[in-house]
């Protein structure tokens, strides 16, 4: 009986060291002079999730990485990173970061700048080599390591960047990045004017839905006006789109459509995308 | 190493890959022969008579070319740790290199002392070289040195590092070209505004005196060039300008006293204070 109690303590006060979120944020709030960059943000990442931080230019997705390392003070709030407190310098170690504007030493190496990185992490010296090697695989730049980084394209010198942020198996990356990589995050984050304006799972932040997409001619307003039951829809004159469809709806809709006198030239269902989404919330933000 | 020693090696690293180090040894070079064969020149001069000159003539006619030459070496100096450390922090700051760096656990403090430590060594390194083989060039051409060699070195190193602290600090807040240009614009006021001390002293003014004692607390630039004048000085000069009365001391290429222990104590109080501000500066600083 008595082993068993240690062992769940054991246990308990493991899981309490991992337990403490890669990130948590309550209230961080950031403002330039009037503009506010990041409104009360306020959320949790556990660890081992990789979560997207998405927005237009602007929404502060920059604003949220910098203040959480500590390159910004923020205005009030409060955020942790791996249990420490933001702007600690050891809230610091055991992170990997990849800025949005990115540049490294010119004169220097690619294998130099990563042996920088190792130095200022700080990994054991004994074991920069092999980790300098392992990264410069992963990132495909095994065989410009000796040369200049001032030599290299953009495209290389942002691969030299993530091999830089991945550097000693860190706990947590930052990735600030201008690509759309929603497609590899299991839960994300639409910012907007500084504001979080929905946050989930990518399945349920895009419902399900399917748009549909119509060409059609020979259609009234005041019929098109009568197909706002089958949801909300985008109207460009020939072109008519439903946002949220089922589609098993898709002959109802067609054969309603052709007894209103309507000529459909093309029907073409197609899935919701992050894109779709997100112009939707910002529209619904908007009203 | 700790990070503050890694960014004065990288400091030191670049300058060196930049090539800068070469181009100011092949310049040394070059001005350092050109001199030494004007010197030599001075020894063949002759009276109107055809009688070559006495050796105390020759003296100080070394002398005062040497302060000359001294001149051009310390404004070189001065000018290159102005424009070197003028865009030292703001250029990394604008192009994002310190991003990636300042995201691992380095103090924004070892930053700026790391990367004055750096530019330090650079400069006292080139004004012990260059000071050194000058010299080295004066003796063998006309068999003449200072009374004072090790404190001239002392000196001229000193100047180049009031600049290079400078330029730091301004580099914490403005871009490097602003930077730069504002602390060699500070080095030349500071130099005219210790004449205009000088005409004060000669005409028994105070207020000019006070222009003088007052820029040299606030950039103790030229305080410390005069110290290096002092030291190139022979006895018999500073004698005669004695003799001569206040009238002698109108002369940004003549000292007739040493720098009093007093100024030489305030030096070093303003490069705590300077590096105290830069930090500081930097610390508030946004990135």
């Amino acid at each position: 009986m008595a082993e068993l109690a240690e062992k769940t303590e054991a246990v308990a006060s493991r899981e309490a060291a991992a337990g403490t979120p890669a990130v948590k944020t309550v209230e961080l709030t950031k403002k330039f002079g009037r503009t506010v960059a990041l409104a009360g943000l306020s959320m949790t990442v556990p660890r081992g999730e990789v979560f997207g931080f998405l927005g237009p230019n602007g929404a502060g997705k920059t604003t949220a990485v910098k203040l959480l390392l500590g390159l910004l003070k923020p205005t009030s709030g409060e955020g942790w990173l791996l249990g420490k407190r933001v702007g600690d310098l050891g809230a610091r170690r055991r992170i990997g970061y990849l800025p949005e504007l990115f540049r490294y030493q010119s004169w220097l190496t690619a294998r130099e700048v990563l042996a920088l990185h190792c130095e200022l992490a700080p990994l054991p010296r004994a074991a920069w080599k092999d980790e300098i090697k392992t990264v410069l695989e992963t990132v495909g730049l095994s065989d410009r390591a000796q040369d200049k980084v001032g030599t290299f394209s953009k495209g290389m010198q942002q691969r030299l960047g993530l091999g830089a942020a991945l550097l000693g198996e860190p706990e947590l990356v930052f990735l600030d990045l201008l690509s759309e990589v929603e497609q590899v995050c299991d839960r994300v984050a639409v910012v907007d004017h500084g504001r979080v304006i929905a946050e989930g799972t990518m399945d349920a932040l895009l419902g399900g839905g399917t748009a549909v997409r119509v060409r059609v001619t020979g259609l009234a307003q005041a019929d098109k006006n009568k197909l706002a039951s089958f949801g909300r829809i985008d109207d460009e004159g020939e072109q008519l789109t439903f946002a949220s469809l089922d589609p098993e709806r898709v002959p109802e809709l067609v054969t309603e459509i052709v007894a209103m006198g309507g000529r459909v030239y093309e029907v073409a269902p197609r899935h919701q995308t992050l894109e779709d989404r997100f112009l939707q919330l910002l529209e619904d933000e908007e009203k | 190493m700790p990070p503050l020693l890694v960014i004065a090696r990288l400091t030191i690293q670049e300058a060196s890959r930049r090539r800068l180090l070469l181009a100011l040894l092949i310049l040394t070079l070059v001005v350092v022969g050109f001199s030494a064969w004007g010197f030599n020149k001075i020894t063949t001069l002759s009276r109107s008579n055809g009688t070559p000159l006495p050796p105390d003539q020759v003296a100080l006619l070394t002398s005062q070319l040497l302060i000359v030459v001294t001149f051009m070496y310390s404004g070189v100096l001065a000018l290159s740790a102005a424009v070197v450390a003028g865009p030292l922090i703001s250029s990394e700051v604008e192009s994002g290199l310190l991003l990636s760096m300042l995201a691992r656990p380095v103090r924004r403090s070892e930053i700026v002392i790391g990367k004055w430590l750096g530019l330090a060594v650079l400069v006292t390194i080139y004004a012990a070289f260059a000071g050194t083989t000058e010299l080295a060039a004066v003796d063998w051409a006309t068999g003449y040195l200072p009374p004072h060699p090790v404190e001239l070195l002392a000196f001229v190193a000193a100047e180049g590092l009031v600049l290079l602290s400078l330029g730091l600090l301004l580099s914490t807040r403005l871009s490097g070209i602003t930077a730069g240009v504002i602390a060699l614009v500070a080095w030349l006021m500071a130099w005219i505004a210790g004449v205009v001390g000088d005409i004060g002293t000669g005409l028994q003014n105070q207020a000019l005196e006070n222009v003088g004692v007052g820029s040299h607390l606030l950039l103790p630039s030229d305080g410390l060039w005069r110290g290096a004048i002092y030291a190139m000085e022979p006895d018999t000069l500073i004698a005669a300008m004695k003799a001569f009365g206040t009238a002698a001391r109108a002369n940004p290429f003549a000292a007739s006293d040493p720098p009093p222990f007093e100024f030489l104590a305030w030096v070093v109080v303003w490069f705590g204070i300077v590096l105290v501000l830069s930090i500081a500066s930097f610390r508030t600083r946004e990135i």
